[in-house]
């Protein structure tokens, strides 16, 4: 095993700030208090929520009131799918059931779980698709909304592709409409610019663990004015809309990495961007057959998804990952299902090539000077996983996988 | 993810007998690319009925590749009809185990080993 190791999965998590860290401490073994009691101890674990909510209102320009602090993006978007879906049901009548959400088809599974979760219950879910960039259309958007349109959930940036969507221009669509606009921006909130009042959103999702903050803990941002019913009921803690005590040294850190990533935002989109786009030069000019997802210049500037014909994600994964290069793949394997990536299918990839995807996601440690080492690791990896494969014709250099691709069989199923 | 035993590591880092047999005596191709993984063993057969060389390529994940290489060493040196026996829990044991949720779905090499002898038998009895 190499004692090298570059990270390059930054939007599966990223390292902890050593200042996030710092800040994070005290809150463990010194100040323990609990935020909602009235000695000293509290007083100050109070202060120190209050403080990183400003501190989470000021990354995204929202005011201080509007955050609530969550385990993380997961439960900020269940939160808003199922609150939003529960309130507006009871606004039923026989013309109007309130019952029809629309998302995209590319979003996160906690958004597309909740809502084939609503489904079972009666609610109605469009899943507008994408083109090959990873865009859903405005004008599909518009046409999809009826009387019954309660919410419409579409995602800030892809997670897997780095797709950035026209999040002004859906959300002004949403107000036309009277509909309430939730944006998944948990791989956008401390990358891109993210502003809910000049982009029109009404409700975000954003989580810690993302921009060098710790797992477990997120927020979500609901503008004045917009209500769900709450689904985790108890002591009443932010101002009842999320009940359980309150988690203050990862709520610190969230408000710590918050700070960090507004203060260094410009700086960090320059150096992602630099290390990306030389990946992307490097990469698809040395590599025969190798092509990026998603599209070149709507994306996170910490993006970059390649594909490889003829090889396999998690192969290539294990053996980057001998070599000290840590990264992720849309490949079957990677996933629990074992189904392939649903964002590369929406795009229009064929599975038999959307298993050889590789995403490596940049953060502020990675350096530039790595990229060569990454190129070359990759040459090999890519050369040698080929060699091996049926898919891939030695003799000629290309892909000859055409022929092989078969329906998926009853029997197929059964293995899956 | 469940992490995969030293054994399935060594030969997916480091696969025994691959590559193509020119004009083997069978060989046998098992799998989907659209689910992800394919494999192809190609064997030659001595007059004696033993496999001389056996040897696979395949696309596919990590415990694909161990399976198909454990296997062209299991099977290397037997008798064509013994290897025939050889079944993917067979395989897996030798590996010292799979994670679950690749039991099925990435150990195709017994399977791709059975149609390549059939391959063999079939070409042998048109010579007959």
């Amino acid at each position: 095993m190499s004692e090298k190791l570059i990270y390059m999965d930054n939007s599966a998590t990223s390292p902890v700030d050593q200042r996030v860290l710092d800040e994070m401490l005290p809150y463990f073994n010194q100040n323990y208090g609990n935020a909602s009691t009235l000695y000293r101890l509290g007083v100050e674990a109070k202060k120190a929520v209050d403080k990183a909510r400003q501190q989470v209102a000021d990354l995204i320009n929202a005011d201080v009131d509007e955050i609530t602090f969550t385990s993380g993006g997961s439960e900020s978007d269940n939160m808003v799918i199922k609150g939003v879906a529960l309130k507006e049901i009871q606004k039923a009548t026989k013309d109007n059931p309130r019952n029809h959400i629309i998302t995209s088809s590319i979003e996160h599974p906690a958004v597309l779980e909740s809502c084939k979760f609503l489904e079972k219950f009666g609610f109605e879910v469009t899943y507008l698709p994408v083109d090959e960039d990873g865009l859903i259309s405005l004008d599909e958007l518009e046409s999809s909304i009826k009387d019954s349109t309660i919410l419409i959930s579409i995602m800030h940036s892809n997670n897997e592709i780095g797709t950035i969507q026209p999040t002004k221009e859906i959300g002004e669509i949403a107000r036309k409409h009277n509909i309430i606009f939730h944006s998944d921006a948990v791989q956008s909130a401390g990358k891109i610019p993210v502003d809910v009042k000049e982009q029109n959103i009404d409700v975000l999702s954003l989580s810690a663990h993302k921009i060098n903050g710790p797992k477990g803990v997120g927020a979500i941002y609901i503008k004045k004015g917009i209500r769900f019913e709450v689904l985790i009921h108890g002591g009443g803690q932010e101002k009842g809309l999320r009940s359980g005590t309150e988690n203050v040294a990862g709520i610190v850190g969230l408000g710590k990495a918050a700070e960090i990533a507004k203060d260094e935002l410009e700086e960090h989109m320059k150096h992602n961007q630099e290390i990306r786009d030389k990946l992307i030069e490097k990469v698809t000019a040395e590599i025969k057959d190798s092509y990026v997802n998603g599209s070149l210049d709507k994306r996170l500037p910490n993006n970059v998804h390649f594909r490889f014909s003829g090889i396999e994600g998690e192969s290539l994964i294990l053996r980057l990952d001998a070599k000290g290069i840590n990264g992720a793949t849309g490949s079957a394997c990677s996933t629990h299902d074992l189904k392939g990536s649903h964002v590369l299918a929406a795009i229009g990839i064929k599975p038999a090539l959307s298993h050889g995807s590789l995403r490596l996601s940049i953060g502020p440690e990675n350096n530039v000077e790595d990229v060569d080492y990454i190129v070359e690791s990759l040459k090999e990896v890519v050369a040698y996983l080929r060699e091996l494969s049926p898919l891939w014709d030695n003799k000629l250099d290309e892909y000859i996988g055409d022929q092989f691709e078969k329906e998926v069989e009853e029997e197929d199923l059964d293995r899956y | 993810m469940e992490e995969y035993s030293q054994k399935v590591k060594d030969h997916y880092t480091n696969p025994r007998n691959t590559g193509v047999i020119e004009n083997p005596s069978g060989e046998g191709t098992v799998g989907n690319p659209v689910c992800g993984d394919i494999m192809t063993i190609y064997i030659d057969v001595d007059d004696d009925e033993t496999l001389k060389e056996v040897r696979f390529s395949t696309f596919g994940c990590g415990a694909a590749i161990a399976t198909s290489s454990m296997i062209t060493e299991m099977a290397t040196g037997m008798n064509v009809d013994e290897a025939y026996k050889i079944t993917r829990n067979d395989v897996a044991e030798e590996l010292d185990g799979l994670p679950p949720i690749k039991l099925h779905c990435s150990n195709l090499a017994a399977d791709a080993l059975q149609a390549a002898i059939e391959d063999y038998r079939q070409k042998k009895e048109k010579k007959e």
